[in-house]
């Protein structure tokens, strides 16, 4: 089990949180080539990968976690206001 | 002591990679060692050779829980899945009876109202496709599978379930070994320790691969790569939308038999069948996150296990054995990506997600078609990466024995 060190609460287990996956704003006008990217393209890379949490039995806020693909290792949280600097998906 | 199967003296060869090859399979796991195969056997390819970044039965063709049928919902999926059972029928005869391919049965639980409702709609769709579909009501089940509670006990009552007496299961690692052995006396090239590291190219084609044994060319290349094509298809500089995610499963001791058939429940995540062995096969729900560490979370088989209890008391007296985790690539439709990309000469095959074993035969049928004459198999046509952009999804996600 993660264990997720949540920016509002501290480390907590990942049963407290909801995974969201990584989300894209949505554009509004877009041709089928560039919403079949928007809906259906999530990279998989191999290392650290950010994506949103929910700490829905915590603080109930979104948060970005950016943990390694190949370790789980959790590399770094924050509260979603402030995205981490290089988003890699 | 004696063997029920005596294993040969040789198992296969380990080449040096000749310079060029007409066709290069990426990925040596069932589907690629099936693609190899069928390229030999239905196209008469032999300058082939599979490129296998680690060694033949390590990945998802030995951490897969073994299930086979044909019970998906879209008449798109119906034949391609019922292909792959009938060719599975041909097999022990084909590549030995070693591969215990056994039709014992398969029920899919339904535990409400609607979900019964649901699985009655994917039982009147197969019998409409031709393939073997029953629904047997709650009182009829203890026939089946008397270890089954179907009491209002569990958190989640048992409602019936939907029956294909064709499904079953196979040994996952004999299906391995005869495979690459049939490529390897037909000439393939089985190149294990060779990973691809690039791409070689002439313009917009494909010609070959870079890999950790040097360059190799091809005029046609296959990736089948599984739970690592988002990281082949980085390399090769196209997008495929696949996402790699651990799925769990867990094996018991060995007991008497006492689980004559294959018994789903979607809505619980727990699937199990007890192997030839005696062990108890057990498989979890996908873990949420993203992943190639081949390993999940705990609290995912807590739940498996939880289930397991519910509906079948008599497991309580099992010792859980061993848990792994396989990296499966998870498309957006639950249905497998099959076909050209937007490089020339280069053509893909994954997506497969939480259900690729029992598509083992078939997936390396169509997929030999595609590498041999670069145009898909009338099976697998509706399974290109173009649907993404057209909106024509092949959706899945009912049928599909594990949520993605």
């Amino acid at each position: 089990m993660l264990r997720i060190p949540c920016p509002h609460c501290g480390p907590r287990d990942e049963v407290e949180f909801r995974h969201a996956g990584s989300g894209v704003p949505l554009p509004e006008h877009a041709t089928d080539e560039e919403w079949a990217r928007v809906l259906y393209l999530r990279d998989t890379p191999l290392g650290p990968l950010t994506e949103q949490w929910v700490h829905v039995h915590g603080c109930r806020q979104w948060i970005h976690v950016v943990r390694d693909t190949r370790t789980h290792a959790i590399v770094e949280t924050r509260p979603v206001s402030a995205p981490p600097a290089e988003p890699t998906s | 002591m004696e063997h029920a199967f005596r294993n040969p003296p040789l198992l296969w060869r380990h080449p040096e990679p000749r310079g060029h090859y007409d066709i290069i399979v990426v990925g040596g796991g069932l589907h690629g060692l099936s693609t190899a195969y069928h390229l030999a056997s239905e196209h008469g390819l032999t300058n082939v050779a599979v490129v296998e970044r680690g060694w033949l039965g390590n990945g998802n063709a030995v951490r897969n829980t073994t299930i086979i049928r044909s019970n998906y919902l879209r008449e798109e999926s119906m034949p391609l899945y019922d292909f792959c059972v009938r060719r599975w029928e041909r097999w022990p005869e084909e590549l030995g009876p070693e591969i215990l391919f056994d039709q014992r049965s398969l029920l899919t639980l339904a535990h409400s109202q609607a979900e019964a409702a649901a699985a009655q709609r994917v039982v009147y769709a197969n019998r409409m496709a031709g393939i073997d579909a029953d629904w047997v009501s709650r009182e009829d089940l203890p026939r089946l599978c008397p270890i089954l509670d179907i009491s209002d006990a569990p958190r989640y009552p048992v409602y019936g379930a939907a029956l294909q007496p064709r499904g079953g299961i196979a040994r996952h690692d004999a299906v391995v070994f005869h495979l690459a052995r049939a490529c390897d006396a037909a000439g393939v090239h089985l190149l294990q320790g060779c990973e691809v590291t690039g791409f070689l190219r002439s313009g917009n084609r494909i010609t070959g691969v870079r890999t950790t044994r040097g360059d190799i060319a091809a005029g046609r290349v296959g990736l089948v790569g599984a739970g690592r094509t988002p990281l082949l298809a980085r390399l090769a500089g196209i997008e495929v939308p696949v996402q790699s995610y651990p799925l769990q499963a867990l094996v018991s001791d060995i007991h008497e038999p006492f689980l004559p058939c294959v018994a789903l429940s979607g809505r619980l995540h727990m699937y199990v069948s007890q192997a030839h062995k005696g062990e108890l096969v057990m498989g979890a729900a996908r873990d949420p996150y993203r992943s190639y560490a081949q390993r999940g979370s705990s609290h995912i088989l807590e739940q498996q296990l939880q289930a397991a209890m519910e509906l079948y008391p008599i497991m309580a007296r099992a010792h859980l054995l061993r848990v792994w985790a396989g990296t499966v690539d998870v498309s957006p439709d639950a249905a497998p990506i099959i076909g050209a990309t937007p490089c020339d000469g280069l053509f893909l095959n994954c997506g497969w997600g939480t259900g690729g074993f029992k598509a083992t035969p078939g997936s390396g049928v169509v997929f030999a078609h595609t590498l041999a004459t670069g145009t898909p198999h009338p099976l697998s046509a509706a399974f290109g990466l173009e649907r993404f952009t057209t909106g024509a999804l092949v959706d899945e996600h009912g049928a599909a024995g594990v949520a993605h």
